[in-house]
């Protein structure tokens, strides 16, 4: 078995998303890589909440499957919406005590709740029977679903195990699912590879006001603020966050803040602010559906053109744009350390497909970046915070710093940090700005600014950005295509991506948003895109659907 | 510390402006504690944008010249960095009680500590002479030309109601006096609201009016809340009415920055911590 795909599936309020983290655990623990998307509507009851959890041999998988081997059913709801997932070797285990109309006959009814109420436990804790049922079916031993479970039910523990243990005896194997001798990874969402990759770059403080997909971060580092030493603010709006962000810079403490589409519309007047300032900031931007609210808990990549662009006035920043949860680690630590060194903002344009879905990470994967240190001011001469210097950065110089005075300022200034409008005055810093721009490129093209997967022979190459890339490298293994995704996308590395291509006669570009906008960028680079796949309705391309989509287009 | 304090760049307020006053007495003040020890790269001014905030490019310490109605959370930002330096706020009225409000009320509310010093001139003097949140009811300005329909906002009243621990006002004619209630808002540990009533000699020179009606409080028990209410609300900002100048409000309570006084050594443990939290992953 190269591969086995679960789902589960009830209300909001279920516990969807921590039953199918457990599973994912218990998988990993069996050796396997993990990669689970998560599904549900913007409510805290009701609806229907779904989770798919792949199990692979293979490293790296970033998509998931439209079928399902497994499917786990806490109410009818989810075998009625499900019904086309399933294959006549699925193995349907519901909850008999709910499902009563359409149950499968060669299902394995479980009576949860009645479990459940007999253990005395309550109503969320028919999960765990649940997994106990599921764990059983496919020859999962006891003992490894005993210990997962007992690391990831820390309260009730004694409880929980008994109740799982009913579900495992209320149902008969089915399957064997093989344990491997894979050692287990971290399970983590790209919200928390972000994170992770922040902090150990050294971040000092994260300042966040909530909004979905990107709330992820502000749980994760408030609750690991204390034993990593780190300021965790949540204030009264974006258009505080991102000026706070600054304060904290200019006191010298590396800051990153985080929102989503409707968050960042009001963080532009203060990434202006960072271009004419020059302050460092970190700007995590995690896309869902739009325009406005859209729809709040799904995924779209509707946002490049205006995070690479917004804010009045022109000014260079960093755009990154990781696909997968090594990437964002890698990109994250950089993205501090790029912004410091280059006293610019720099952004990491994720979406909701990465931000939450959960991957397995392997720690030895990607680089770890640690901090960079910045050339500070040397006191040899009276301080000048716009100094005019060779590649337009001025040496840094934090308050307080004795015998330095610090000035910055959002209006045209001299090199003082003064206000100014003397033409020759505002002409010179504009192009000081700008000379940071050959310096960036230089410092991506350096980075390996093109990702390259599939076959890199191939003469067809699907082009993509963010977490598309998961399922289209997938998409290019099984048809034998070339994957080039490029994770910088401003300074747009039009050199690396044209190298990365060459050789190509036919560019497929794959983008959840209705206009093309990464086939635009690479058009204004004079790449020309022969096909595109677009979708817009919130959800991820499972990876049959993309391969049928790309055969479609002719590969 | 013989430094001047002043910069050198070209002063372009009107003659007459209330902000050379203003300037003056926080110069006056900063030297002071200079002399008495505080180092001076510990003060941080923020300001807003108006013509109140060019004060940034003239006196010679820190400053973060921010953008309209921002200067809270830019100091806010630089107060968690560091809860040992000195932070104070330059802004407009026009600046803070509009755009900014939000974030004036939410310094309040959190008791950050910081020197809130409002520019209030009642207009937008450097947009050339709007309305602003503190203008009488029927001002009429260039954005209405009728005479405005609202009534103004009573600041000192809203920062009590928000919770500010001290809130004083001043008035730029009266500069002893200024000067006194601006030290003793850097003394203050925690949030220090001060209104200052300031003449814009080009848009609304209140002068006269002002002359004829402020007076100082005295014998005010300022830990007394419901006193300080009353006095508060004695002028309305529309209404003919003596005008109260001084601290009207003090309360010592916990200050929002004590709880991230937290400091770090660059690149201390962190690969550590990371790998720690990853292990806890697999249940490690
Ligand atoms: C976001 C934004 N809106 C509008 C302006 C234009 N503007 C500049 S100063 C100002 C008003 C200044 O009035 P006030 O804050 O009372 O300060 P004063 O000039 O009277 O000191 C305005 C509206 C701006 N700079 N930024
Ligand atoms: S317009 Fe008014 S506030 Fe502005 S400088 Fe002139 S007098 Fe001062």
């Amino acid at each position: 078995m190269e591969d086995f795909s679960v789902l589960i599936g009830g209300k909001a309020g279920d516990g969807i998303n921590r039953a199918g983290f457990v599973i994912g655990r218990i998988l990993s623990r069996m050796g396997y890589r993990i990669y689970m998307y998560y599904d549900y509507p913007s409510l805290i009851r009701g609806g229907h909440n779904f989770a798919i959890v792949r199990a692979s041999r293979h490293t790296g998988i970033a998509s998931h499957h439209f079928t399902v081997d497994c499917i786990l059913a806490l109410d009818q709801a989810t075998l009625l919406r499900h019904a086309g997932r399933q294959t006549p070797a699925t193995i349907a285990i519901f909850n008999s005590d709910s499902v009563k109309a359409g149950a499968p006959a060669a299902g394995l009814a479980v009576p949860l709740e009645t479990i459940t109420k007999e253990e005395d436990g309550i109503s969320i804790m028919a999960n765990s029977c649940l997994i106990g049922a599921f764990c059983r079916a496919t020859g999962i031993p006891w003992d490894i679903a005993a210990t997962v479970l007992g690391e990831e039910m820390p309260r009730e523990t004694e409880k929980n195990l008994s109740i799982a243990r009913r579900g495992f005896d209320a149902v008969q194997e089915r399957y064997i699912l093989p344990k491997r001798e894979a050692p287990e990874v971290p399970l983590i969402t790209g919200n928390e590879a972000i994170s992770l990759g922040l902090l150990q770059a050294g971040l000092d403080a994260y300042v966040s006001y909530p909004m979905t997909p990107s709330s992820g971060i502000l749980h994760f580092l408030a609750e690991v603020a204390g034993e990593t030493r780190l300021k965790v603010i949540h204030p009264e709006s974006e258009i505080a966050v991102i000026l706070m962000a600054q304060g904290f810079a200019f006191a010298g403490s590396r800051t990153a803040v985080g929102t989503s589409g409707g968050g960042f519309c009001l963080m532009t007047e203060g990434v202006s602010m960072a271009g004419m300032t020059e302050v460092p900031v970190t700007i995590v931007v995690s896309q869902r559906p739009g325009p406005s609210t859209g729809v709040p808990t799904y995924t779209a990549q509707g946002d490049l053109a205006f995070v690479l662009s917004a804010g009045q006035g022109e000014f260079p920043r960093f755009v990154f744009a990781p696909a997968d949860p090594a990437q964002a680690f890698e990109w994250a630590g950089r993205a501090l350390n790029l912004s410091w060194k280059y006293q610019v903002p720099s952004f990491i344009l994720v979406d909701k497909t990465l931000s939450e879905g959960t991957f397995s990470f392997d720690p030895e994967e990607p680089e770890w970046t640690g901090e960079d240190p910045i050339p500070c001011w040397d006191g040899t001469h009276p301080y000048r915070r716009y100094a005019e210097s060779e590649g337009g950065v001025s040496p840094i110089c934090h308050v307080p710093t004795a015998g330095a005075v610090v000035k910055v300022n959002s209006y045209a200034h001299d090199e003082d940090g003064i206000t100014t409008e003397d033409r020759d005055l505002i002409a010179r810093l504009v192009e000081k700005r700008m000379q940071k721009s050959p310096g960036m490129l230089a410092e991506v093209e350096a980075l390996h600014p093109v990702g390259i997967s599939g076959d890199p022979t191939a003469s067809t190459a699907i082009l993509c950005w963010g977490s598309t890339a998961g399922t289209c490298r997938e998409v290019a293994d099984i048809i034998g295509l070339r994957v080039v995704q490029p994770v910088v996308l401003s300074p747009f590395p039009a050199r690396a991506l044209r190298d990365a291509l060459a050789g190509v006669s036919r560019i497929i570009s794959v983008e959840d948003n209705a206009e093309g906008q990464l086939a635009s960028l690479a058009g204004a680079h004079g790449i020309d895109i022969s096909a595109q796949i677009l979708r817009y309705d919130g959800r991820p391309h499972a990876l049959e659907e993309l391969r049928d989509r790309v055969l479609e287009v002719g590969a | 510390m013989s430094r001047s304090l002043i910069t050198e760049a070209r002063n372009t307020w009107c003659p007459g402006c209330g902000n050379f006053a203003i300037e003056h007495a926080l110069k006056t003040v900063i030297a002071a504690r200079i002399e008495e020890g505080f180092p001076p790269e510990k003060f941080v001014l923020v300001t807003g944008i108006g013509c109140h905030a060019k004060i940034a490019d003239y006196l010679d310490i820190n400053s973060f010249y921010a953008i309209h109605g921002r200067t809270i959370p830019v100091a806010t930002g630089i107060k968690l960095a560091n809860p040992d330096l000195c932070v104070i706020c330059c802004a407009g009225d026009g600046d803070c009680y509009a755009e900014g409000l939000d974030h004036l009320i939410f310094a309040a509310k959190r008791n950050i500590d910081l020197t809130m010093i409002v520019h209030n001139n009642r207009v937008y003097g450097l947009t050339t002479g709007q309305y602003t949140p503190t203008s009488p009811l029927h001002f009429k300005g260039r954005s209405t030309p009728g005479g405005t329909e609202e009534k103004p906002l009573n600041p000192p009243a809203l920062m009590l109601a928000s919770g500010a621990t001290m809130v004083a006002r001043a008035y730029t004619r009266k500069l002893d006096h200024l000067q006194a209630v601006i030290r003793e808002g850097m003394e203050h540990p925690g949030f220090a609201f001060i209104d200052v009533l300031q003449i814009c000699a080009s848009f609304f020179n209140m002068t006269d009016y002002y002359n004829e009606r402020v007076y100082t409080i005295k014998e005010h028990d300022s830990s007394d809340f419901w006193r300080a209410w009353q006095k508060v609300r004695e002028w309305d900002y529309s209404a003919d009415a003596p005008i109260a100048l001084g601290t009207f409000y003090k309360s010592v309570e916990p200050v929002f920055n004590d709880k991230f006084r937290i400091t770090r050594q660059p690149g201390e443990g962190r690969e550590q911590a990371v790998r720690k939290l990853l292990e806890r992953r697999i249940g490690r």
